[in-house]
């Protein structure tokens, strides 16, 4: 049994469609994915078995991440090389972590939930406090010159081209492989990850390294998606109105409302998600 | 999901972006990339859109029996090999169709990547046509993985 509610199908449809139209347009406006708000909704309080709610969920990250992505490529605002590049990792990651997830039990997927969720919330903070400020010109890199992964893009505040260079990309192959895994073990598109990985270890700017990371999610997701899938993880009863809901959620949140700058508001936000993940911690840990 | 305002002119990230540019012709490969995202994603979801109105269509049961939620929930209920999905969408049954939208919605990535390795190869960028194919080969074996469990 996936579900343990005592509900009619057309109810149960209709609560999961709203449920995600929350998620999404709140994932929209915190800059998280869908998934990292979903799945404890999903698993807390529709008691949907946590199987079930992160195969619904991978595949509602594959449609977020890709109808942003449209929009950020054709800005030229992802750096679509770099991308191609790291998706090596974020792929072979995530097949490592929907392979484990057919291993580990409920409880430890709980447990890490719960811990990726406080982090996230943590990097959430921290990318309040830092915002801008001037960047460091990264050392030349022998990799990133061959490949040619450096990049410029368009951007709207100064009016102008800003050129940047990469360094380091072998420092974020291996910790894209830990995003993966994540993503893979969790149905999360574990943005929170990713994100670091190319601002701080790699040296790409902010909007690029968002840009980058969200065209890079719906690949990742979908290597894990098929192994779910074959699985028999992805009920379509679940995923289907979570695909729908989270995706029409998202796209509101994008197109009618600015991103939520307020600091007291976002803080308010980080409490409630590390609420959240330490339900999901004590639930990992109690069962 | 943000939609950054529009730059007025595209930025190249590659360099046929450039060469194209100074064209008429708009069709870069960063277009074609965001046209066949934005495709995919509307495709599937007005398949599952339409599978789930189907399927209450042909249940009227299920706004009112709450049993029929825990069998459409059993784990064994769930088509989850390709010909089963096939055969239940040639049955126009509501959840086949559902699964055949979320199936073109985990494609969606795959066909990127195969779009992206036709564009490296049509630039002679080995290096990338190379790392390109990495990729594919690795989703394809995901899915073949996935399969054999």
């Amino acid at each position: 049994m996936a579900v343990a509610l005592d509900a009619t199908p057309f109810n149960f449809v209709a609560i999961v469609l709203c449920v995600s139209v929350g998620a999404g347009l709140l994932g929209s406006l915190l800059g998280l994915g869908g998934g990292l708000i979903l799945i404890p909704v999903l698993t807390l309080v529709l008691k949907v078995d946590i199987r079930y709610a992160v195969g619904a969920s991978i595949v509602s990250v594959i449609a977020t991440s890709s109808g942003a992505a449209a929009a950020y490529v054709r800005d030229g605002l992802a750096n679509m090389r770099v991308a191609m590049f790291l998706e090596l990792a974020t792929v072979a990651g995530a097949v490592t972590g929907a392979m484990l997830a057919g291993m580990v039990g409920g409880r430890a997927l709980y447990f890490l939930f719960g811990a990726v969720m406080a982090y996230s919330a943590l990097a959430m903070l921290r990318k309040l406090r830092e915002d801008g400020g001037p960047r460091q010109e990264p050392p030349p890199d022998a990799v990133a010159d061959r490949l040619g992964l450096h990049g410029s893009y368009y951007d709207v505040s100064t009016g102008g081209e800003v050129a940047y260079r990469v360094h380091r990309p072998l420092v974020g192959l291996g910790l894209m492989y830990i995003a993966g895994t994540v993503s893979g073990l969790l149905g999360i598109g574990s943005g929170a990850l990713k994100v670091p990985a190319m601002d701080l270890a790699m040296g790409l700017p902010i909007k690029v390294s968002t840009a980058t990371s969200n065209f890079m999610i719906g690949v990742t997701a979908a290597a894990s998606a098929g192994i779910y899938f074959a699985r028999g993880d992805i009920d379509p009863f679940i995923a289907g109105p979570v695909c729908v809901g989270v995706t029409l959620g998202a796209f509101a949140g994008s197109r009618f409302l600015t991103k939520l700058k307020s600091g007291s508001l976002r803080m308010l936000f980080v409490a409630v998600l590390l609420w959240v993940s330490y339900e999901m911690l004590s639930k990992g840990i109690h069962g | 999901m943000t939609e950054p305002a529009e730059p007025p002119s595209p930025p190249e990230t590659t360099t046929s972006a450039a060469v194209a540019r100074d064209e008429v012709v708009p069709l870069t490969p960063e277009l074609l990339i965001s046209q066949l995202l934005r495709g995919g994603v509307l495709l599937s979801l007005s398949l599952v859109t339409c599978g789930m109105v189907m399927t209450f269509f042909r249940h009227p049961d299920y706004f009112s029996s709450p049993d029929a939620l825990q069998r459409l929930t059993a784990p064994d209920s769930v088509p989850h090999r390709l010909p089963d999905v096939f055969e239940g969408v040639m049955a126009v049954r509501g959840q086949s169709f559902v699964m055949a939208g979320l199936l073109v919605m985990i494609t969606v990535p795959v066909l990127r990547v195969a779009l992206s390795l036709g564009i490296f190869r049509a630039q002679k960028d080995r290096a990338f046509a190379a790392i390109t194919t990495g990729v594919l080969a690795l989703l394809l074996l995901a899915f073949l993985l996935g399969g054999v469990e």
